[in-house]
């Protein structure tokens, strides 16, 4: 062992080095700067796990316990830290297992890099055993991918896949490896690649456009900003926030954008979408001019399209071209890095402040504080709320937590009320809505943020599509708080049930194990609350506690997420209740 | 807005994997593919794609919105038939006792700008390029008559535009020197 770690650091020094395919997939992804991935092996992928071995001391491997675990912990890693997160599998069903969370990542932009292997070069299309047509599969659900069947294409490849993964509009990148170039040697140098000619990343800004922006901002009596997860990705918190404090124009997000403004910050206004905000939502059709930066007018977020912003003026700051008119026509697009663009418009705008137009805002809000939020975080009936548990983990953390949620009730509970300080905090399933999603993703947030307290908020359907993942958590104690609001239902879908179905719950009610026996069979300390009482002692001692922490909470069980903008309906029709 | 025919023009690389990307771009937004083409372009290493479809202008902008997002493709652009110059091409295999006892046969070749390919003693194989509406026109004549088999290629078209594919490409050199 001693000796074969020794020659690999040794060799690492040297340019050009005969290797095998395998172990050169492994020096593209230290000279990737990886230290750690998520995986899970097989028979085609052997090769690539037998050199991990061996560089077990520079490269941590994660084994989670089902392939589609590894891609959401890799997902999470990537959305708090920047990074490339990088999963890996072997051929057929390890691939396979792969999809969702490939189709996650491309629809909320994740930087993400997939390694599978694959039945060996003259196996292909034999129907060998494992083998399935992974790039084929994957082709609807990735940035980009390719087949490897040679062992020279390795660093070339690997390094496209880190750079296309990364740069631009970030997404998932799946290279697929034949065991016959696994095995192969070649002569290995490793180049960062730093273009590819038929792929322009950022597109370059247009300072017409610029110009006509500021112009309409000047201009505008009531402005108003909905960001997107654009702003993180492209680092641009501090540029938007600069930008909303010289013009005073109020700013709501949506969930993938949530964090990168201050929870708290004055010109926060909230958040828009079907469970959003009232005030964000309705207002919408009443601003005068509608800057959309790095989000891309979701039906989530627009309700129906013919009644949406129609008397606005819209500007979409945008760093992917193909969202140019996609969904919402606009009248003037500012392509770009939001990081630039909004620093170039920041000098053309004119100071200002909007307070009757802000007023608006506030009054909505209390309208939605009497009819919603107080009895959401402050309830005077006997059942716990959803709303109630969040606003603990608020105090109990100081607003400083990566809070991590699947999909569902709890989901738009935690976006409406978790609180934050820092950007990068809000990690959830926006676009493809994967449920499952939280308990790999708050590992790989962990990891991908060790300083950070990380708390995955999940349902108790949810919980049970990936709570095998709990032997990682057991296995490498990683400190996540595991937060599970359980209202023995399929909550969300029960709501739309009762409220669009007649109350007829098909399939939505489910009988529930013990959490706390499955929690303390991994080892992992638990509880369970189901009365006010102990509900903020159990919360801090959750928070507080050093290690892994397993908390289930005993919600109401027919409780509906409101206000809600009914599918197909206008944001002007958002309903309070 | 009214569906009509654009003919969307694509350089790319030439990657095993981009024709799987590029048809999945239609069949996740459901629209027919017409004809499609796969060739060499002018330009050295650089595939075109031909493709053909019937849809509104709206939904041909975002298609290739779409496509040119794709990492392998270099650039894309639609067109309308008034923006290009295109041509089909077809196949037809006769047998070739028409060729000697029906004089119709004779005259519609002559006349109709086809081409004998060749001649067996079985049948002989006229080929015709042309506007797709010329090749219908001559099928229609020779059907009664019986065809043994029929193909017709997907529509090849050239913009009268210019596409400055060179000049892309040249800048991305430069800015990568
Ligand atoms: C993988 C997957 N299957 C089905 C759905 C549809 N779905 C959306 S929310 C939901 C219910 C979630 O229930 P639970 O996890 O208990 O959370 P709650 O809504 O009760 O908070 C379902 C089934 C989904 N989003 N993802």
């Amino acid at each position: 062992m001693e000796t074969v770690k020794a020659t690999a650091k040794k060799e690492t020094a040297k340019k050009s080095m005969r290797i095998t395919g395998a172990e050169a997939v492994i020096r593209c992804l230290l000279a990737e700067g990886v230290d750690l991935i998520y995986g899970y092996p097989g028979g085609a992928i052997m090769p690539v796990y037998d050199e991990l071995y061996k560089f077990q001391d520079e490269l941590t491997h994660i084994l989670t316990r089902h392939e589609q675990g590894a891609t959401h912990a890799a997902q999470g890693y990537a959305r708090v830290s920047g990074r490339v997160g990088v999963a890996m599998a072997t051929s057929g069903p390890g691939a396979t297992n792969l999809v969702t969370g490939l189709a996650d990542a491309q629809i909320d932009s994740t930087p993400m890099v997939c390694i599978t292997g694959q039945v060996a070069r003259h196996l292909l299309g034999s129907d060998a055993f494992q083998e399935t047509d992974i790039v084929g599969i994957s082709t609807p659900v990735t940035k980009w991918n390719y087949q490897i069947t040679r062992a020279e294409e390795i660093p070339e490849i690997l390094a496209k896949a880190f750079y296309i993964a990364k740069s631009g509009r970030p997404g998932p990148v799946l290279i697929d490896i034949t065991k016959n170039a696994q095995f192969d040697e070649l002569d290995f140098d490793y180049k960062k690649c730093t273009g590819v000619r038929s792929y322009k990343p950022v597109p370059k800004p247009d300072n017409n456009a610029i110009a006509k922006a500021a112009e309409l901002i000047n201009k505008a009596k009531k402005p108003y900003v909905i960001w997107g997860q654009g702003v993180i990705l492209g680092e641009a918190e501090e540029e938007l926030k600069a930008l909303i404090e010289k013009t005073g124009i109020p700013a709501a997000w949506t969930i993938m954008g949530e964090s990168a403004i201050p929870t708290e910050h004055p010109l926060n206004v909230g958040m828009v979408g079907m469970h959003g905000n009232y005030g964000p939502n309705v207002l919408t059709n009443e601003c005068d001019l509608l800057l959309a930066i790095g989000m891309r007018f979701d039906d989530r977020v627009t309700g129906d399209l013919n009644t949406y912003a129609k008397q606005a003026k819209i500007v979409h700051f945008e760093i992917d071209p193909a969202e140019i008119n996609k969904n919402v026509k606009v009248d003037v697009a500012v392509l770009g890095n939001a990081k630039e663009t909004l620093a170039e418009i920041l000098p053309l705008v004119d100071k200002n402040s909007h307070e009757a137009w802000l007023q608006e805002f506030a009054k909505k809000h209390q309208e939605e504080y009497d009819v919603v939020i107080k009895n959401d975080i402050t309830p005077t009936k006997p059942g716990l709320t959803m709303g109630e548990v969040i606003e603990e983990v608020n105090k109990a953390s100081g607003q400083k937590a990566v809070i991590v949620t699947d999909v569902g009730q709890h989901q738009m509970v935690a976006c409406r009320y978790a609180k934050f300080k820092e950007s990068k905090s809000n990690i959830t399933s926006g676009g493809l809505g994967t449920m499952g999603f939280a308990l790999p993703a708050a590992i790989g947030a962990k990891q991908g943020a060790p300083d950070r307290e990380v708390v995955a908020v999940i349902g108790d359907g949810g919980y049970q599509m990936t709570i095998q993942e709990l032997g990682v958590i057991f296995q490498h104690q990683i400190p996540v708080k595991i937060l599970v609001l359980n209202n023995d239902f399929l909550g969300m879908v029960r709501q739309w049930q009762q409220l669009f179905f007649e109350k007829r719950y098909a399939s939505t009610v489910m009988t529930n194990p013990d959490f706390v026996k499955i929690a303390e069979g991994y080892h992992i300390k638990a509880n369970s609350v189901s009365e006010r009482k102990d509900l903020a002692a159990a919360v801090k001692e959750m928070i507080d506690f050093e290690g892994p922490y397993f908390l289930e909470v005993k919600v109401e069980k027919e409780d509906n997420v409101f206000p809600m903008i009914p599918s197909g309906a206008s944001v002007s029709d958002i309903r309070l209740k | 807005m009214d569906k009509k025919i654009f003919t969307i023009s694509v350089y790319s690389e030439n990657n095993v994997g981009l024709l799987n990307r590029i048809s999945g771009i239609f069949l996740k937004r459901h629209i027919n593919i017409e004809s499609l083409n796969v060739s060499k372009s002018e330009i050295d290493q650089v595939s075109k794609f031909t493709i053909v479809v019937n849809t509104t202008e709206d939904w041909v902008k975002r298609i290739v919105q779409q496509i040119e997002k794709q990492i392998e493709v270099i650039k894309a652009y639609y067109h309308t038939d008034e923006e290009t110059i295109f041509q089909e091409t077809a196949l037809f295999k006769i047998s070739s006792d028409l060729l000697f006892d029906e004089p119709l046969i004779q005259n519609a070749i002559r006349e109709s700008n086809s081409k004998i390919v060749t001649v067996h003693r079985d049948f002989f194989v006229l080929a015709k390029t042309a506007q797709r509406k010329e090749i219908e026109a001559m099928h229609d004549l020779l059907a009664p008559y019986g065809i043994m088999q029929f193909v017709r290629s997907g529509r090849i078209a050239v913009s009268k535009e210019a596409m400055l594919i060179s000049e892309m490409l040249e800048e991305f050199h430069n800015n990568n020197k």
